[in-house]
């Protein structure tokens, strides 16, 4: 069974990459286009997500808001969460660290880092 | 296409919404309405196109945005003041940007000087040069693996697989050679791993990483658990086992930190590279590939684990497990080593023990053990979702869009022909045919609607072009100018929009060159120094109203007299209202400016704008008041294809009246029609006297007019408001037809908007309603405009 990856970003273009370089590594993934959005499909995908991964900059809900709200919620703390992060920013990376981010991701990134990262956090 | 290309595009497009948005936070923070959302936006904005920019090594494009959104976050954070400066330098700046975007995407480059003008001003809101390669430094090596690893695309993946260590090797990842690093080269190395339970929390997993590390070489992984608990005193969230791993790599202790990157601040880990070759069992050519060893070395990681399971648990880890759990490479097998220790472990220990112990103190991924049943629904869930997440949009060509509105005019008309013909075969009414094609009819208009809201898109497209304009028209003329727009979202058929540009864009530009004064002739008129232009849209009788008003010094009246005159446009002595002299400036051969600048005066007057309007069955006029500024309308018809009209006879000929001209319809009475001069004829309808208009006469259909009282007036508005009653014999009714161009089938011919085809198949003319009155109106001898009774 090929592993399940949500992907949250604002960016179309990110999603598109994301997108195509997982796809193209096996995995099945599921889009969302903000924090918000993001926690809603990973509910209505219960049980069915391996990986998340997000964006920090986004309207609505940030990715550390994401990252608390998968820690808080009982059905989901143990679901792998990879930030994207632009810039090699070590204040943004600790604060997705302590806020409970399992990996990172320095953009822009290549496709096979990519993988590898989720691959290292996938169970 | 290649995806690379297709997700390219994908960026381009992107980057024009972002940069609408960019630009329209910039301005409200230029105008001070900005809350801490809207610089947000701005900055997220220019942050995405940063980052598409750094996925496709668009290196001019990253180095300008980078910059332009560190001014951003320090503006955000609160560390710099958004003053009226910075706005506006940000503005200038955006300019920019927008090039590069638009250079990368053409291939071309901006003009060297320009950027760097503005890239020094944003720098110079920053302040000193601190950072500035070294943020981007760590990225650039990054940029260079892109275009490489987006070619695992098509003909290196066949399967949709990714050669995981080709693709290593080629992103120069360090990871062993086989067959190629002579095994006398491989060292030794110890490495110490002492998860904290934070590490857990994060949903990291102790046999990931030993997974991860078993990748760089052969491992013989020793656990240690001499600080595990009695059962009774083990909490689910703590950390109690380590792990020694002795690993045969050729790779260095970089490659090997790595591995922990994620998890190194959450454990203690200690990595010494052992003094000699590994004394005991070395890995000689043993004829194992890396794949079989890694997979081997896993498999004792996992026999600690089964080990460990079977001894808290008290009963005996099955020997014969080991082989079937097997941590392959992933991510084609999923490695559910963990997941299915426990479920084993299950099998041979009481329940509750053999959960306590694992690795990670959270359930491990329900996915790998869901119950088929409960996975079904789920499944259908989950493929709904990204559907929803998308964008629920088609891009369709507009060609094809284009044919099937062809299709339907066609069909409006057939139903209309076949109407009459039903109706003329002397069917009843209520038959069951009349009805049917009553329903047909409806239904007919429905699809009509339809097809046409597909074409219709909000002005925004033509709009968001000008707040740019202006400020490159101010900066030239040194004039200082806001540009405030509303009603972007009024929606028109497409080609009227894709038309509408260059017009707006020349009134535009004429009202800040012509209209607004500089800002020393502004405090002398006692005006603010900073001049407003309002571009305005909205629907207004079926049709849609662009309206342009700046708050310049308006139309100089004697001057556009002056130089009509001295044109040859209108003689010295003739008698003209304000309006008159006004709309002069869109005669052919009209311009006022004495120097002809580099904005306005491209050779082009306001005649072609007026001409360009008109071709697309629309009207302009201008409304000005010395020394308060002027306003512009056009008005446009919402479609080029379809039309409300009335149809009327005049002359032995059928015509069509646009309804949205028409006020309404009346039989004149005799004693209400007076003659002017002897010979124009004005009704009197209410207390207002209007010009009577005989339509045969006025297209030439015929030499004198039929008597008023043996007609019909239809009372029509032009868009500049002047009323007409046009005079025919007869209405015939009401109906929707299908606009068929003159100009493109024959000529323009005055009085004539266009043509279309009725139901009975015959050709009608759509009358031109604006210009049969304006021509009335122009008419030298008389003036028969409003004027009031007193009675």
């Amino acid at each position: 069974m090929s592993k399940t990856v949500l992907t949250i970003d604002d960016s179309r273009t990110m999603r598109e990459m994301l997108n195509h370089a997982l796809v193209e590594a096996g995995y099945r993934v599921i889009q969302a286009v903000d924090g918000v959005d993001g926690l809603e499909v990973l509910q209505a995908n219960a049980g069915q997500v391996d990986v998340v991964i997000t964006d920090i900059n986004m309207p609505r809900l940030d990715g550390f808001g994401v990252i608390e709200g998968v820690r808080a919620n009982p059905e989901h703390r143990a679901t792998p969460i990879l930030v994207l992060t632009t810039e090699s920013d070590a204040a943004k990376k600790e604060r997705a660290r302590s806020a409970g981010a399992t990996g990172w991701i320095v953009k822009p990134f290549n496709p096979v880092k990519l993988v590898d990262a989720v691959r290292r956090v996938a169970a | 296409m290649d995806p690379f290309e297709s997700i390219k595009q994908t960026f381009f497009q992107e980057c024009d919404e972002l940069l609408t948005d960019a630009e329209q936070g910039l301005l409200a923070m230029e105008s001070g309405e900005a809350d801490d959302e809207t610089i947000n936006a701005v900055f997220r904005a220019v942050h995405s196109v940063k980052g598409g920019a750094g996925a496709f090594g668009l290196e001019d494009l990253i180095r300008f945005a980078h910059v332009f959104e560190t001014v951003m976050d320090e503006i955000r954070s609160g560390k710099m003041e958004l003053t009226d400066e910075v706005a506006k330098t940000l503005l200038r700046a955006f300019d920019v940007l927008a090039d590069h975007v638009a250079a990368a995407r053409d291939g071309g480059k901006v003009e060297e000087g320009r950027s760097q003008g503005a890239y020094g001003e944003l720098r110079g809101l920053i302040g000193g040069e601190e950072e500035d390669d070294d943020a981007m430094g760590g990225g650039d090596e990054d940029f260079g693996f892109v275009p490489l690893t987006l070619s695992i695309e098509g003909e290196d993946a066949p399967g949709g697989f990714i050669d995981l260590d080709a693709q290593n090797a080629e992103a120069g990842v360090e990871l062993p050679a086989p067959d190629q690093a002579p095994q006398d080269e491989l060292a030794s190395w110890t490495v110490e791993f002492s998860p904290k339970s934070e590490m857990y929390a994060k949903a990291n997993e102790a046999g990931l990483v030993l997974r991860e590390l078993a990748r760089l070489g052969e491992t013989r992984v020793t656990l240690i658990d001499e600080t595990l608990p009695p059962l009774d005193q083990l909490s689910a969230e703590q950390a109690y086992v380590s792990w020694r791993i002795q690993l045969f790599t050729d790779s260095d202790e970089a490659s090997i930190r790595e591995v922990f990157e994620f998890v190194e601040d959450d454990c203690n880990l200690i990595i010494t590279r052992d003094g000699a070759e590994p004394s005991v069992a070395a890995p000689t050519d043993d004829g194992l590939s890396d794949d079989d060893r890694a997979a081997a070395d896993s498999a004792n990681a996992d026999l600690d684990i089964a080990a460990l399971l079977a001894r808290v648990g008290g009963g005996d880890a099955p020997a014969e497990a080991a082989p079937e759990i097997v941590a392959e490479a992933p991510p084609e097998a999923p490695a559910e080593d963990v997941a299915a220790l426990i479920a084993r472990a299950q099998s041979v220990a009481p329940p509750p023990a053999a959960k306590a112990p694992t690795p990670a103190p959270t359930p491990p991924p329900v996915a790998a053990a869901a119950p088929a049943a409960a996975a079904a629904p789920a499944a259908a869930a989950a493929n709904a979702a990204p559907a929803a997440a998308a964008s629920v949009t088609i891009r369709v060509d507009l060609d094809r869009v284009d044919r099937l509105i062809n299709a339907v005019g066609e069909l409006v008309i057939q139903q209309a022909m076949l109407s009459q013909r039903v109706l003329e075969s002397g069917l009843a009414r209520s038959s069951n045919v009349a009805l049917g094609l009553e329903d047909l009819e409806l239904l007919t208009r429905e699809i009509q609607d339809s097809v046409m809201a597909i074409r219709a898109q909000p002005v925004k497209s033509v709009f968001q072009r000008m707040p740019r304009l202006a400020r490159e028209v101010a900066d030239m003329t040194g004039k200082r100018v806001k540009l405030v727009m509303e009603g972007e979202g009024t929606e028109v058929d497409k080609t009227v929009i894709e038309r509408l540009a260059d017009p707006i864009t020349h009134m535009l530009r004429n009202a800040i060159d012509h209209g607004l004064e500089d800002p020393e002739g502004r405090a002398e008129a006692g005006k603010p120094a900073e001049g407003v232009v309002r571009l305005r849209a909205l629907h207004r009788g079926g049709r849609i109203v662009i309206e342009l008003q700046d708050d310049g010094r308006g139309i100089n009246r004697p001057r556009v007299r002056g130089i009509a005159v001295a044109r040859g446009l209108i003689t010295e002595d003739q008698v003209l209202s304000d309006e008159e002299i006004d709309n002069l400036i869109f005669l052919p051969g009209f311009s006022t400016a004495e120097v002809i600048s580099d904005i306005s005066g491209r050779g082009v007057g306001m005649d072609v704008v007026r001409r360009s309007i008109q071709g697309l069955g629309g009207r302009i006029s201008i409304s000005s008041e010395p020394g308060k500024g002027s306003k512009f309308t056009m008005s446009l018809p919402l479609t080029l294809a379809v039309l409300d009209g009335m149809v009327v006879t005049a002359a032995e000929q059928t015509l069509v009246a646009p309804l949205s001209a028409i006020v309404e319809s009346l039989t004149p009475r005799t004693e209400d029609v007076h003659y002017i001069g002897g010979k124009d004829a004005v009704i009197r309808i209410r207390d207002t006297f209007v010009p009577l208009i005989d339509v045969g006469v006025a297209l030439g259909f015929r030499e004198t007019a039929i008597d008023p009282a043996s007609g019909v007036a239809v009372l029509v508005e032009s868009e500049g408001g002047g009323k007409a009653a046009l005079l025919v014999e007869a209405i015939q009714g009401q109906r929707q037809v299908v606009i068929k161009s003159l100009e493109a089938n024959y000529q323009q011919i005055d009085g004539v908007a266009a043509a279309t085809i009725l139901g009975d198949g015959r050709v009608a003319l759509i009358l031109d309603v604006d210009a049969l009155v304006t021509t009335q109106r122009r008419k030298p001898a008389a003036r028969p405009s409003e004027k009031r009774m007193a009675s």
